[in-house]
């Protein structure tokens, strides 16, 4: 075991440990919860929200503040998935199928139960793994130059579009149009203006945050309000009893639980995201259980799984953002744009120059999921209520705080007509299957990812073949065109696979 | 079939629409970026170099989106309504409130803008009463107004109001 892991991690509790960062977590925690809950908002823009707020604080308080959000909107999500059979993220989504139904049979205080413990589980996971493998993954990553740096990207922006689940000309279209609109602006290479067309509310580029507000917040308010969403909810009445019935209940499952925390862990350190991994730990229980046909119908595996899964792949997501300076989902994007607001340089840097931040986020990452899960456990009846408030209330009211939110970037009231297209255009993509995550992510990593290249052209004198200049770029640029060209070669292995089967019709032409 | 359950546009249409739009974006970006310079120099690529090559390949999965679409394999899916008339008409109503938001905003500033779209479309969409609509909405901007101007010092676009109040 590695003792300087456990020596940081202790120096980080000493700097998480005052009473303004403390009072930081809950309000983070319940402020969380209640974006989790609203349908419209969600971790993305629910942290990009809040962003502003954090600007005139120290970046120890404001990263508490805002991974304390994401963890309260993790939770939180849950509560109308398994109440009202409404996902309040797109992570929750999975936990409908069995959550809602054990709901319906009078057993929601358990479904509840198990899905808090088992987020809690996953994050738990997932910190331990951060804690252990991030000063490891940084220190490697100390001897990057930018060839590394680019390969890493490039790797990144591969396993988007050789992993991902949509049509691939839709995620590579979504990904060019986040880097086309980074590279929108001043060039920060050479210095001439690029793409500006003479206005000048476009020199400053296309701001991220905007964008993540737009296209996450506002289009799903169109969404919501174009499926005219009733709100049917079951009661929520937790008491000790079941609680405790429940958790005493919970070992028979670990090899669903360690399954599932794998499997998040995993998605969330390559850029899956806590949606595709609480799909995935779905699909993995009811692979490995002895009776698949009775998911769907209320059983608890089926909301341990889902809830691990994406707690650990949300928490996880922040192993590479902090190492590299790689965000691993959308929300993590959010936080990384936090950091370079608040002048911190995110990547491998970051765990010798400022190591009281890193470790102090670290170690709320311990105390925010037990603070959350006896939160969460705590106000289930509060937050269920607000799903009685009249939603044109709550649509209108997200409304403002999304201009509120656009405005205060920059500072300009272009930015909020900006957010309003960066909307539409969220909800016609958000209909006609176009993933938006890559997009936000391009849009984050563009320039930086540009830089990187055109960093390494300048000292090769444009010679491509750096990259493969040593074994440790050489590999990185390898892996990440083998997952570029993935989706092709596996496609081929199966055709040749049914050639050799004896099938002869049009197989050898491919 | 009731006239609210009437395709307004097809899916198809729209995966044309966009796809076309896309691939005319991308060629003209090309252009422009071919103009300020795209070619690799002696020590790497020029600043148009990067946005030429994402343009082009922007407008290349582009007009297979276009091809994609007219080939129709997708079947009733391709058909299928991308949005329905009484949906078309739910999605109006919060985008026009939230455009004429917008442009209140640039003369009475934000404040007085999130109130009257909270209180209006309370009042309209939401059929609450009166007294409630003003209440809320007034509440919840003053609140708002406390978090960012005076707690936190995050200024906001203000208006007219404001100013007589001396903020």
């Amino acid at each position: 075991m590695d003792g300087t892991a456990i020596d940081s991690l202790l120096h980080g509790f000493v700097v998480l440990l005052t009473f303004k960062n403390m009072l930081l977590m809950m309000v983070g925690i319940i402020l969380g919860i209640f974006v989790g809950v609203l349908p419209g908002l969600g971790g993305p823009n629910g942290v990009a929200l809040l962003l502003p707020l954090t600007f005139t604080m120290d970046p120890t308080g404001a990263i508490v503040l805002l991974s304390c959000i994401y963890w309260g909107a993790l939770f939180g999500g849950a509560i109308t998935s398994i109440l009202f059979n409404i996902p309040g993220e797109a992570w929750s989504v999975a936990t409908t199928f069995d959550g809602y139904p054990m709901a319906q049979q009078g057993r929601a205080g358990e479904a509840l139960t198990a899905a808090f413990t088992a987020s809690f589980f996953g994050a738990l996971a997932a910190v331990l793994l951060i804690t252990f493998l991030a000063p490891l993954v940084a220190r490697f990553a100390l001897r990057f130059g930018p060839p590394e740096f680019f390969a890493v990207y490039f790797l990144t922006f591969c396993s988007f579009v050789g992993m991902g689940k949509e049509a691939r000309h839709k995620i590579l279209i979504s990904m060019l149009i986040g880097f086309l609109l980074a590279a929108v602006g001043m060039d920060t290479v050479g210095g001439s203006l690029r793409m500006t067309f003479g206005f000048s509310d476009l020199l400053r580029g296309f701001d991220f945050l905007v964008a993540v507000i737009g296209l996450f917040g506002l289009s799903e308010i169109l969404l919501t309000m174009e499926e005219k969403l009733a709100f049917e909810g079951k009661q929520a009445k937790l008491d000790l009893k079941v609680v405790w019935r429940t958790w005493k209940s919970l070992p028979r499952y670990w090899a669903t639980l360690i399954r599932s925390a794998i499997a998040g862990c995993w998605l969330g350190i390559t850029p899956g995201g806590a949606i595709a991994a609480s799909f995935m730990g779905y699909g993995l229980a009811k692979r490995f259980s002895r009776d698949p046909d009775s998911f769907g119908t209320g059983r608890i595996e089926g909301v341990l799984a889902p809830e691990t899964a994406a707690h650990a792949a949300g928490t996880s997501a922040l192993l590479p953002m902090l190492a590299l300076g790689i965000p691993g989902s959308g929300t993590a994007a959010v936080l990384l744009g936090g950091l370079m607001i608040w002048g911190l340089q995110p990547g491998p840097l970051l765990f010798v120059e400022h190591a009281d931040f890193v470790w102090g986020l670290i170690a709320s990452m311990y105390l925010g999921n037990i603070a959350g899960l006896i939160l969460v456990l705590a106000t289930v009846p509060l937050f269920a209520a607000i799903l009685r408030v009249p939603f044109p209330t709550i649509a209108s009211s997200v409304i403002v705080l999304c201009a509120i939110g656009a405005y205060a970037v920059h500072g300009a009231v272009f930015d909020i007509w900006l957010m309003v297209l960066f909307g539409v255009v969220g909800y016609v993509f958000k209909k006609l299957n176009y993933p938006l995550a890559p997009l936000a992510l391009a849009l984050v990593l563009g320039d930086r990812a540009e830089d990187a290249f055109r960093q390494t052209m300048i000292a090769s004198r444009g010679n491509l073949t750096v990259f493969w200049s040593n074994s440790l770029v050489g590999s990185i640029t390898s892996l990440a065109l083998l997952l570029l060209l993935w989706p092709v070669l596996s496609d081929i292995m199966k055709r040749l696979r049914k050639s050799g089967d004896g099938v002869p019709t049009g197989a050898a032409s491919g | 079939m009731s006239r609210g359950e009437d395709a307004v546009v097809s899916r198809r249409t729209v995966e044309l629409f966009v796809s076309g739009l896309l691939s005319i974006v991308g060629i003209g970006l090309a252009i422009s970026n071919w103009k300020l310079g795209a070619s690799w120099a002696a020590d790497g690529p020029q600043p148009g170099y990067f946005p030429f090559l994402l343009s082009t390949m922007l407008a290349l999965a582009s007009l297979y989106g276009v091809f994609d679409a007219l080939r129709g394999r997708h079947g009733a899916r391709g058909d299928a309504a991308f949005v329905k008339r009484d949906e078309f008409v739910r999605v109006l109503q919060v985008l026009v409130p939230t455009i004429l938001f917008c442009l209140a905003t640039e003369f009475l500033g934000i404040y007085v803008a999130g109130f009257l779209l909270i209180a209006g479309f309370m009042r309209y969409i939401g059929e609450s009463r009166w007294i409630s609509c003003v209440a809320v909405a007034l509440v919840l901007m003053a609140s708002l107004f406390w978090c960012f101007e005076i707690e936190f010092q995050v200024p906001m676009p203000k208006g007219p109001i404001e100013d007589r109040l001396g903020y």
